[in-house]
């Protein structure tokens, strides 16, 4: 099996028998409060999904980050994984500092140890990572709302959170466990965040043809407005699995972290997330973590190009449909009929569906996920 | 533009280089070099083990059977 990216699986959970002092300690402490994304990636860090990371960027990696798409030391990397405080919560605090980190909860999780505080520019940020400065797009929206100064450094877990996903959350050192002990040497990892329709299901057989296993990871967390709440999703693809695909063949598990909607870099992103999980090689579809018309519907494919030491093998796959004269979902590399054969899997129509509380065509999605989809009054993230 | 360093290569590898990334992506000679070794580091960093104990890896199997993905 791959190695975790950069070599080590990364490990901040706090020993259980330092848990308890660390709680106590944390209550002493100057404190920062954190949104719930910004929990969930502590989480990530500490159980290795963000490896090499331990901690929130510094300046030198931030920017390295920005600008090179990689970190200091030259390992690709495209997300900046940072947190943001304010001048008033930074007041006092400094370099060689322990700050406790407090959930939306008011419960203390981590603790922080303060390596850098510097400040940043939005501008820049959202140009480089979103390609755009436009507050339309929903992650420079994020970033233009974000605090004024950024605070590097380590984090420890003290308690893992509780939610209502729990059988579905492994670690990425149970994954690459749970791959071992199937007998697994290669794995294609799949992101969406989405419910799943025939065409995802075509793409997901297709790559497993090639490899031992399937590795399903739906994104958990803040989407926006429109979006299948989680709930759904998960709901829908239980269904989906139960009903037509070999349970040896296939794991799911959730990855909690929020859509950043940056395209072309959060694929990268998402490939190195899913190699630490142990899979060799990952899904990407067009327009991935895309949003609107922000990127090139390919870019996210492309940009792969420049990463030949990602060490996860990246597996592009074409816009599919379903054809009338082919029977069967396709793509326009293997389909020789013209577009008044095609049945676009169109978000819109399946949402007014829906809403409607009509069943979609069985070509486009299969009969028992519509059944659990139309479980719901209100399936969509408000 | 990131820090970069000079290493040294035979006159005639570095013109025979030069004359192949002609009319491709590859801008410059130093392009060329640093994707070949990064993609070269990349299989030689693939090559290492998995880092966690034998005492961790039954530890994990517990809760996945727990959990029933074993």
């Amino acid at each position: 099996m791959l190695p975790p990216h950069g070599g080590k699986l990364v490990d901040r959970v706090l020993p259980t028998e330092r848990q308890q002092g660390a709680l106590e300690e944390a209550g002493k402490l100057p404190q920062l409060n954190v949104g719930d994304d910004l929990a969930k990636d502590i989480e990530n860090i500490a159980f290795g999904a963000f490896s090499p990371l331990e901690g929130f960027l510094c300046e030198n990696d931030y920017m390295s980050v920005l600008h090179e798409k990689r970190l200091s030391n030259d390992l690709p990397w495209t997300l900046p994984i940072v947190l943001d405080a304010s001048k008033g919560e930074l007041k006092g605090l400094k370099q060689g500092d322990t700050v406790a980190i407090i959930d939306p909860l008011k419960e203390p999780i981590a603790l922080l140890d303060i390596e850098q505080i510097f400040p940043f520019n939005r501008e820049e940020l959202a140009q480089e990572v979103f390609g755009t400065t436009d507050r339309a797009h929903p992650g420079v929206a994020k970033t233009c709302a974000m605090k004024d100064s950024l605070v590097g450094g380590k984090v420890s877990l003290i308690r893992m959170s509780f939610d209502e996903f729990q059988k579905y959350r492994l670690r990425p050192i149970e994954t690459r466990v749970l791959f071992k002990e199937k007998g697994w040497r290669t794995i294609v990892g799949f992101q969406t965040r989405n419910i799943p329709h025939m065409g995802h299901e075509y793409v997901q057989k297709t790559a497993l043809t090639f490899v031992d296993g399937l590795f399903i990871n739906p994104v958990i967390g803040k989407k926006k407005s429109g979006d299948f709440k989680d709930e759904v999703i998960l709901a829908a693809y239980e269904a989906l699995l139960r009903h037509y695909y070999l349970r040896d063949r296939t794991v799911m598990a959730v990855l909690r972290t929020e859509m950043r909607y940056a395209g072309p870099r959060e694929a990268i992103f998402h490939a190195i997330v899913r190699k630490n999980f142990g899979c060799t090689h990952f899904v990407v579809g067009r327009d991935h973590a895309g949003v609107g018309k922000y990127y090139p519907p390919y870019a996210a494919q492309e940009i792969f190009d420049e990463f030949p030491d990602l060490g996860i093998i990246p597996l592009p796959f074409k816009s599919f449909f379903y054809c009338k004269r082919c029977e069967s979902v396709v793509n326009e590399k293997i389909c020789p009929h013209d577009s008044t054969q095609r049945v676009d899997f169109s978000g819109t129509d399946l949402r007014s569906r829906l809403i409607r509380g009509e069943s979609p065509p069985a070509e486009l999605v299969r009969p028992e996920v519509a059944e659990v989809l139309l479980r719901w009054k209100n399936p969509f993230v408000e | 533009m990131e820090k970069r360093k000079t290493i040294e290569v035979p006159e005639a590898l570095y013109d025979r280089i030069g004359a192949r990334i002609r009319g491709t992506e590859f801008a410059s000679v130093s392009d060329y070099v640093t994707r070949v070794i990064r993609e070269r580091l990349a299989v030689e960093e693939n090559q290492k083990p998995q880092g966690y104990t034998k005492e961790e890896e039954e530890k994990v199997k517990a809760r996945l059977k727990a959990l029933g993905y074993l």
